[in-house]
């Protein structure tokens, strides 16, 4: 099992050994939403501890969904390479309560047995700065350089971070939440 | 002037490919430094179609979203509207009908097989050859003369709803599609006789525009472009959703990672969704198209949620962040072309720009899907 | 003395015309040639088959402006198009349509020929550079060596025939393939049991010399744009277009005259001027045909064509030629 040896081998990265489970707690229903949705929460109140999580491919889409410093994010993604996975995308979310961007890095393998990690790292959001991984996957340097247009990340060793989509002198970051056109 | 003019060994010139330029099929634009017609680096530059379609995503309730999708790629729209479908209805617990399952398998394979015959005519006509892009577009025609009838849009589609579809199909699209299955698998056996087999096509393609594995995974390239280079992977069978794993079909993979096999990817896969749709049809159940218990408000519990379908240009993923709002707090697309584009400027050094332009067209690309 | 300078001028004029009409008018044939093969109409509308099409567009094109980029040599930027029509009219004095119908007939005929359509290519040249886009200097770059290239097998086919015949006088090389098929030089012989492989040859290097597809690298419009005529507009771009049109038709009548028999009929009966211009249509359609049949081929694959196949066999078929011409 791909996912095991993977979730095996990123936990070890951490220097907590104790696996992080994931215990959600029930969203309080919103009142005029029915039983359908009636789900499980991801994110407690509570600022997420770093770890690995295991979650249900079924309802999130994703297998393995790590938390962890942007310190720590080289050696993560070394380890996704090494276990030959291929990089889908990056994006940011703007947590603008928590002033805080987190950075989300989507892995998935070109396999029948799918295991897609998810990879966020949270940075304040008055320096945002990532260490860039385009030197480990050549495609993330695109996606760095859409991260960085739309929310200002800097990526840290980037070797071209200007604007990709938006024009070469652009001053704004539009997915920014405060972002006012 | 005295002794012969010498070239000098590392001089070259700038060439701008685009923003307006007729390989590109749009408004893409490539940086390339030539050496007279060899390219020494190319810098992709984009950007001049972005519309922002992830911030729309974000400032306005899920259902005002749906036509957004569609118009990433306006040749492929079904795909891109599935995608974001599934994820909402995966985020908000909705479940789907089976008969509209079935129904948005045929149509997102009809416009799969729509799709890629448009790109074969233009892949054809980067060639210079001029004729089978007539042939593809009027057998396109038939199809979307039959999407028409049902979706009342001929490109940018708006069909499916969170839970179903808008308009159940009629005897009319059955008949039409069914006529349509026997005259395509004519008409590919036609392109098969006409462009295959042709020397001067196969001396373009073949060996020319090596994209190897590796660089399939560093740069996360999927759709034909990683099934042609040996890369067994389709999110259809390997992360099946809908009904997928009820048809019955194949994933075409050559192993030559040339343009030649991404070609013959793609017409190999126009066979196989023509018999996805074939089952489709004659499997196709009855039932509403809606479920009965449906939101009238969508509103997805607090969370994350990632679907990856599979586009006609490879694999698409919406990633959505909910904050328990009607609108989605974060909306973010994830475009196989982009990916797949973003290994043009490591794949194209050092080819010659005709055999670089052949290898842009084997990508196929569509720049709104780009650019967002 | 004076009437013989009035037909003079009167058949230099004759043949301008119909150098003139012709390029008019095969664009029509080419597009309703192009519309039947690619299953539509074509150009319909003006006239009774879209016979007035050519003239619209010619007003079109003359009543546009001219526009003359910034940067650009103007001289050379106006010279090109006036080079690319001016040698293939000339050219068209010295083809004989009949044994009576000919602008003036010389006895060095193949010579001239060539020599004029090599100026043709300057025409690409000056205008690639003249117009200063990297696309037009690139393409003339590409149009030089690709004419150079098959300008050689070409002339060495062509001194083939000329030892056949031992003339270069295109007249006499008709003469001498008179009296149906079998004399053609078309028909293995005992003396050039190559001659069809010749005809290919010569078939290719004409499609070549005249810039058609699937040799059309000059003008490749998927990669250079345009390539030489790129910043033309008007009726520079028209020039460009008729002199296009005018060298497939010198081209045809030369792939007649050398190995169809010229103005003979096939079987030898009522030799005239009908069967040179049913054979040089018959020629014209098959280009037409093959440029909307085949895509582009790539420059480099156009050279190796030339320079690893072409060059070697027209050059042995010479050796076995002249060889077996001594034998028998």
């Amino acid at each position: 099992m791909i996912k095991d040896t993977v979730k095996q081998a990123l936990q070890d990265l951490f220097p907590d050994p104790e696996p992080v489970v994931e215990e959600p707690v029930a969203q309080e229903a919103d009142g005029e939403e029915a039983g359908d949705s009636k789900k499980k929460a991801k994110k407690k109140e509570e600022p997420r501890a770093n770890g690995v999580l295991e979650r249900d491919h079924a309802k999130y889409g994703c297998d393995l969904d790590v938390q962890l410093e942007p310190g720590e994010l080289l050696a993560t993604v070394m380890i996704l390479d090494k276990a030959s996975f291929f990089l889908e995308s990056i994006t940011g979310v703007d947590w603008i309560k928590e002033d805080q961007l987190e950075v989300v890095y989507d892995f998935s393998r070109y396999d029948f047995e799918i295991c897609r990690v998810v990879i966020r790292t949270r940075t304040p959001r008055s320096t945002p700065l990532v260490p860039t991984i385009s030197k480990i996957f050549p495609g993330a340097n695109w996606h760095e350089r859409e991260t960085h247009d739309f929310f200002g990340i800097k990526f840290d060793g980037h070797p071209h971070l200007v604007p990709l989509l938006l024009p070469e002198d652009a001053d704004f970051h539009p997915l920014l939440k405060d972002f006012k056109p | 002037m005295s002794g012969p003019i010498r070239i000098q060994p590392g001089e070259t010139f700038t060439l701008n490919v685009g923003p307006q330029h007729p390989a590109t099929h749009g408004v893409l634009r490539v940086k390339m430094e030539m050496d007279g017609e060899y390219i020494v680096k190319a810098e992709t530059v984009l950007g001049y179609i972005h519309r922002m379609h992830e911030l729309m995503g974000e400032n306005r309730p899920y259902p005002k979203v749906l036509p957004n999708l569609s118009r990433l790629d306006y040749l492929g729209a079904m795909g891109y509207t599935h995608g974001h479908v599934l994820a909402v209805e995966r985020a908000a617990g909705i479940e789907v009908p089976e008969r509209a399952e079935y129904i948005r398998v045929i149509t997102v394979e009809l416009n799969r097989v729509a799709s890629h015959l448009f790109w074969f005519g233009a892949f054809v006509m980067d060639l210079g050859g001029f004729t089978p892009l007539m042939y593809a577009l009027q057998d396109r025609e038939h199809i979307l003369d039959a999407l028409e009838g049902i979706t009342g849009s001929r490109l940018t589609y708006c069909y499916f709803r969170f839970g179903g579809l808008c308009n159940d199909i009629d005897d009319e699209f059955i008949a039409r599609t069914r006529a349509l299955i026997p005259r395509m698998r004519k008409s590919l056996k036609k392109y098969e006789a006409l462009v295959t087999g042709n020397i001067i096509f196969r001396k373009r393609l073949e060996e020319i525009g090596p994209i190897s594995p590796e660089m399939c995974r560093k740069y996360g390239a999927t759709g034909p472009v990683a099934r042609g280079s040996g890369i067994d992977f389709d999110i259809r069978k390997n992360e099946p959703y809908s009904v997928y794993p009820e048809f019955d079909f194949d994933v075409p993979v050559y192993h030559e990672c040339d343009s030649m096999a991404r070609y013959k990817v793609r017409m190999d896969e126009m066979e196989q969704s023509l018999r996805i749709i074939e089952q489709g049809l004659d499997k196709l159940p009855d039932g509403p198209i809606m479920p009965k218990r449906k939101p009238k408000l969508i509103k997805p519990p607090k969370g994350d949620y990632y679907q990856a379908v599979e586009t006609a240009r490879g694999s698409f993923g919406i990633r959505l962040v909910s904050d328990g709002t009607k609108n989605a707090y974060r909306f973010k697309l994830r475009s196989p072309t982009y990916s797949n584009m973003s290994l043009f400027d490591e794949a194209c050094e050092g080819m010659m720009i005709m055999d670089a332009l052949a290898l842009m067209g084997s990508l196929d690309l569509v720049i709104p899907e780009i650019d967002r | 003395m004076s009437l013989t300078i009035f037909n003079t001028v009167m058949a230099v004029v004759i043949a301008i015309a119909f150098a003139a009409a012709n390029a008019a008018y095969l664009v029509w044939a080419e597009r309703r040639g192009a519309g039947r093969i690619q299953r539509r109409p074509g150009p319909n509308v003006n006239g009774p088959f879209g016979l007035l099409q050519p003239p619209a567009d010619g007003i079109k094109l003359m009543t546009k402006q001219l526009m003359i980029p910034a940067g650009a040599d103007k001289a050379l930027f106006m010279v090109a198009p006036v080079l690319a029509m001016a040698p293939a009219i000339v050219s068209f004095v010295t083809i004989p349509f009949s044994d009576t119908i000919v602008a003036h007939s010389m006895n060095i005929g193949v010579l001239m020929i060539f020599a004029f359509a090599s100026l043709g290519t300057m025409a690409i040249l000056l205008a690639g550079w003249g117009s200063r886009n990297k696309y037009g200097v690139m393409a003339s770059v590409r149009a030089v060596s690709q004419n150079i290239s098959y300008e050689i097998p070409m002339l060495i086919t062509v001194i083939t025939i000329v030892m056949m015949t031992g003339t270069m006088d295109l007249k006499e090389i008709v003469t001498a393939q008179s009296g149906g098929l079998l004399n053609w030089n078309i028909v293995p012989s005992l003396s050039s049991p190559l001659m069809p492989v010749a005809f290919l040859i010569f078939f290719i290097c004409s499609l070549a010399e005249t810039n058609r597809a699937p040799f059309d690298l000059g003008e490749a419009e998927a990669e250079l744009v345009a390539g030489f005529h790129m910043e033309y507009g008007s009726m520079g771009f028209g020039l460009f277009f008729m002199g296009e049109y005018a060298n497939i038709v010198i081209g045809a009548s030369l792939i007649t005259i050398l190995f169809l028999g010229g103005w003979g009929c096939p079987l030898g009966l009522y030799p005239g001027v009908w069967w040179f211009l049913l054979k040089i249509y018959l020629v014209i359609f098959t280009f037409i045909w093959i440029r909307w049949t085949f895509p582009r081929t790539t420059i480099y694959g156009l050279l190796n064509l030339s320079w690893k196949i072409l060059i070697p066999i027209s050059l042995f078929n010479l050796l076995l030629t002249a060889g077996l011409l001594k034998v028998f």
